[in-house]
């Protein structure tokens, strides 16, 4: 009873309740939504709860590099254009090497995708833990650069390409399961052993807490934030992968185009605070598949797609007020706590504000 | 104080001598430091004019009337924009949103017309729904305590996504309203051929802004509070400076500028809007107060330092199209790559600042 209790007060079990109640909705519109069928001329099983593990899977991936810069009290906006980026290479590359079914043709257009996402996001994090610029207006450039980058690399045209291997990514299924999703939960699991078996999510949450306190307890902030922002620059590359791999075409103005906000509304659904010092990929996995779940519902609703973005927007106005709000009455019941000096100003500001 | 200390000094005791000295030595050092704040605009200004006297050197034509009035009226809405960024980031905060408000309004303005509103009442209403978005984002900033990069964030996603549910076709204000006389142009200097000097309404209403956004800033009580919640919030506050209020007003006037932005802009593009309007002029916003000289930090910084700063950009943009080898993708690449060089001149600047 009291494990269900905790289950009950976790991040993510908010998140998976709401997944249920869309669910629900759409069940009620469509009594046959949630039924997995076989598709008769491929053999592959088919239905909405395969598509929206197979949309979840780019957003799990941006959601996932997004948790640990935001832990380190940082933000990386650049994971949209980082997409951009990681599908501008691959479809770039798969259409000039040309060989429809080589394996080595889609490891090669892989392998120079990630890299490239490797070098900005590294840019990146230099810029922000050696130079010490402001993580927003770093990731806010690169953003903007990177786009650039991605137009540059296409010539400003939409590239197709044919590769058969590349394309299973994200079109194939292991055992029904799409194979995009079953490689961002893998890449999910691998990221998370690293994280909690070894000291390094530890250090990043330590970085979020304090970096100046955490330097003088010996750790080294630089090294841990630049890994922290490469690493986010990497996983926004594959999300970006599995993006074009969809459709085998990339768009470099609009493949990951404001997908900023469905990472950083994925890790503040999952509780990770934006005030940094704490993560849970758990949280941010089960906030991406919500996310999933909502882009899906959506469409299935008939409303116009160009709202998501403003809906989108008032759900994070609203998470962002609610954390707020938490953090307010816990510093309430504190008044005379010696830690939080702040207090009477900050009640005093919102006096002022209300009057 | 110049000559005559040494004068009126020489028979007094020699201990008083180095404290003079020192005296000198601090007021040098007070003006070495104010003319350091000047310093990035003083680059600003000079990377200006080199790249005038390059562009003139290069492809001719540049220092002559019709080129000059071009730039200025190309840059009116930018300039709108930089002016309530200025005063943001001054506040050390930030407005992500004013690409999108920008969009929203247009097309929300030139929609409202279009059934029959007044125009001028349209304008207005542009005018306050840029403001309405800045007044929620004063408030989550001020009130919620949310970071302000997060709060006008989300502002931009809503923005832009009630644009486009508005519409994501072209729409077009009535032939009647109030855009057609404010792109019309004034001739001010009657050139050969088409050497004129002209301006637009457009073009007077941002030099109205800039001009009421310096007094505000230097001559007004609010104005040094918006300096104060830059250099720090808490001092302002103990000090009694109204801080709330302030910073309320502060994104309330940055929303309005964008509204205001927005008439210009789609004036200049003959009442026409679109709910892509705008995309990453929040960018080129900030690198034209950044370059102007105003510390990303806040605290510190002059409106008409931006100005400079949206010249530069305006100049850049001049060049680039002049000169034609220069692939347009790049734009945003060389924007964002001057916007980062001159972040880091501020950090070393400051850096060297502290080391003092």
């Amino acid at each position: 009873m009291n494990r269900f209790k905790a289950a009950l007060r976790t991040p993510w079990f908010g998140a998976l309740l709401a997944i249920v109640v869309l669910l629900a909705v759409n069940t009620i519109k469509d009594p046959g939504y949630l039924a997995i069928g076989t598709n008769q001329t491929t053999g592959m099983m088919s239905g909405n709860l395969l598509d929206i593990l197979r949309i979840s899977a780019p957003i799990i991936m941006i959601s996932l590099g997004m948790t640990f810069v935001i832990a380190t009290e940082g933000i990386d906006l650049s994971v949209g254009s980082m997409m951009a980026i990681g599908g501008a290479v691959a479809m770039q590359t798969l259409s000039s090497i040309n060989q429809p079914s080589s394996v080595t043709a889609m490891l090669t257009a892989i392998g120079l995708a990630l890299l490239l996402a490797f070098v900005l996001g590294t840019v990146n994090g230099i810029l922000v833990a050696v130079v010490g610029l402001q993580p927003f207006i770093t990731t806010l450039v690169m953003m903007m650069a990177a786009r650039g980058i991605a137009r540059v690399i296409t010539g400003g045209q939409n590239t197709n390409a044919r590769n058969g291997p590349f394309n299973q990514l994200a079109t194939g299924q292991i055992l029904g399961i799409p194979t995009g999703f079953v490689l961002a939960i893998g890449i999910v699991v691998l990221v998370a052993l690293l994280m909690r078996r070894t000291a390094l999510g530890l250090m990043i949450e330590s970085i979020g807490i304090n970096p100046h306190a955490s330097r003088l307890a010996g750790i080294r902030p630089r090294p841990i934030l630049i890994a922290v922002y490469a690493l986010a620059a990497v996983l926004a590359a594959i999300g970006g992968l599995f993006t074009v791999a969809e459709v085998m075409t990339v768009n470099p103005s609009s493949t990951g185009n404001l997908m900023e906000l469905d990472a950083i509304l994925a890790v503040v659904i999952g509780g990770t605070s934006l005030a940094g010092g704490k993560f849970s990929i758990l949280g941010s996995t089960a906030g991406a598949l919500l996310i999933a779940t909502l882009n899906k519902t959506v469409v299935f609703l008939g409303v116009p797609s160009a709202a998501t973005p403003a809906f989108k927007g008032v759900v994070i106005i609203i998470l962002v007020l609610l954390q707020s709000d938490r953090v307010r009455s816990l510093l309430k019941r504190r008044t005379k706590s010696p830690t939080t000096p702040s207090t009477p100003t900050a009640e005093l500001e919102s006096q002022e504000a209300l009057a | 104080m110049t000559a005559s200390p040494t004068v009126t000094d020489a028979p007094t005791p020699t201990p008083k001598e180095p404290e003079a000295q020192e005296s000198r030595g601090a007021g040098l050092a007070r003006l070495w430091q104010r003319g350091q704040g000047f310093l990035p605009t003083l680059i600003a200004l000079a990377l200006l004019l080199g790249m005038l006297i390059y562009a003139q050197v290069a492809y001719g034509r540049v220092f002559h009337a019709g080129t000059m009035s071009d730039l200025l009226v190309g840059a009116a809405p930018m300039l709108i924009l930089a002016v309530g960024m200025t005063i943001v980031i001054i506040s050390a905060g930030i407005d992500l949103s004013v690409g999108a408000v920008v969009a929203f309004s247009s097309v929300a303005g030139v929609m409202i017309m279009g059934t029959g509103v007044n125009g001028w009442l349209g304008l207005l209403i542009m005018v306050a729904l840029g403001a309405l978005f800045g007044l929620v984002a004063g408030v989550m900033v001020q009130t919620f305590n949310v970071q302000p990069f997060i709060a006008t964030l989300a502002m931009m996603f809503l923005a832009r996504g009630l644009a486009s549910m508005l519409t994501t076709d072209v729409v077009r204000a009535p032939e009647d309203s109030p855009f057609g006389w404010l792109a019309t142009k004034w001739k001010l200097y009657d050139g050969p051929k088409v050497n004129d000097f002209t301006v637009t309404p457009g073009l007077v209403i941002a030099v109205l802004v800039v001009v009421g956004a310096v007094f505000f800033m230097h001559r007004t009580r609010m104005g040094r509070t918006v300096y104060g919640i830059g250099e720090s919030a808490a001092s302002a506050q103990l000090m009694g400076l109204p801080v709330a209020r302030t910073r309320i007003w502060i994104y309330i006037m940055s929303g309005a500028c964008s509204g205001l932005a927005a008439v210009v802009y789609t004036a200049s593009v003959q009442g026409s809007a679109r709910n892509v309007t705008g995309l990453g002029w929040e960018l080129d916003a900030i690198a034209a107060v950044v370059i102007g000289g105003t510390l990303l930090t806040g605290g510190a910084g002059y409106v008409l330092g931006s100005v400079i700063g949206v010249m530069v950009l305006q100049v850049m943009r001049l060049i680039i199209t002049k000169d034609g080898t220069i692939d347009p993708q790049y734009l945003t690449i060389i924007t964002g790559a001057v916007l980062l060089v001159f972040v880091l001149v501020q950090r070393v600047l400051a850096r060297k600042g502290r080391e003092r």
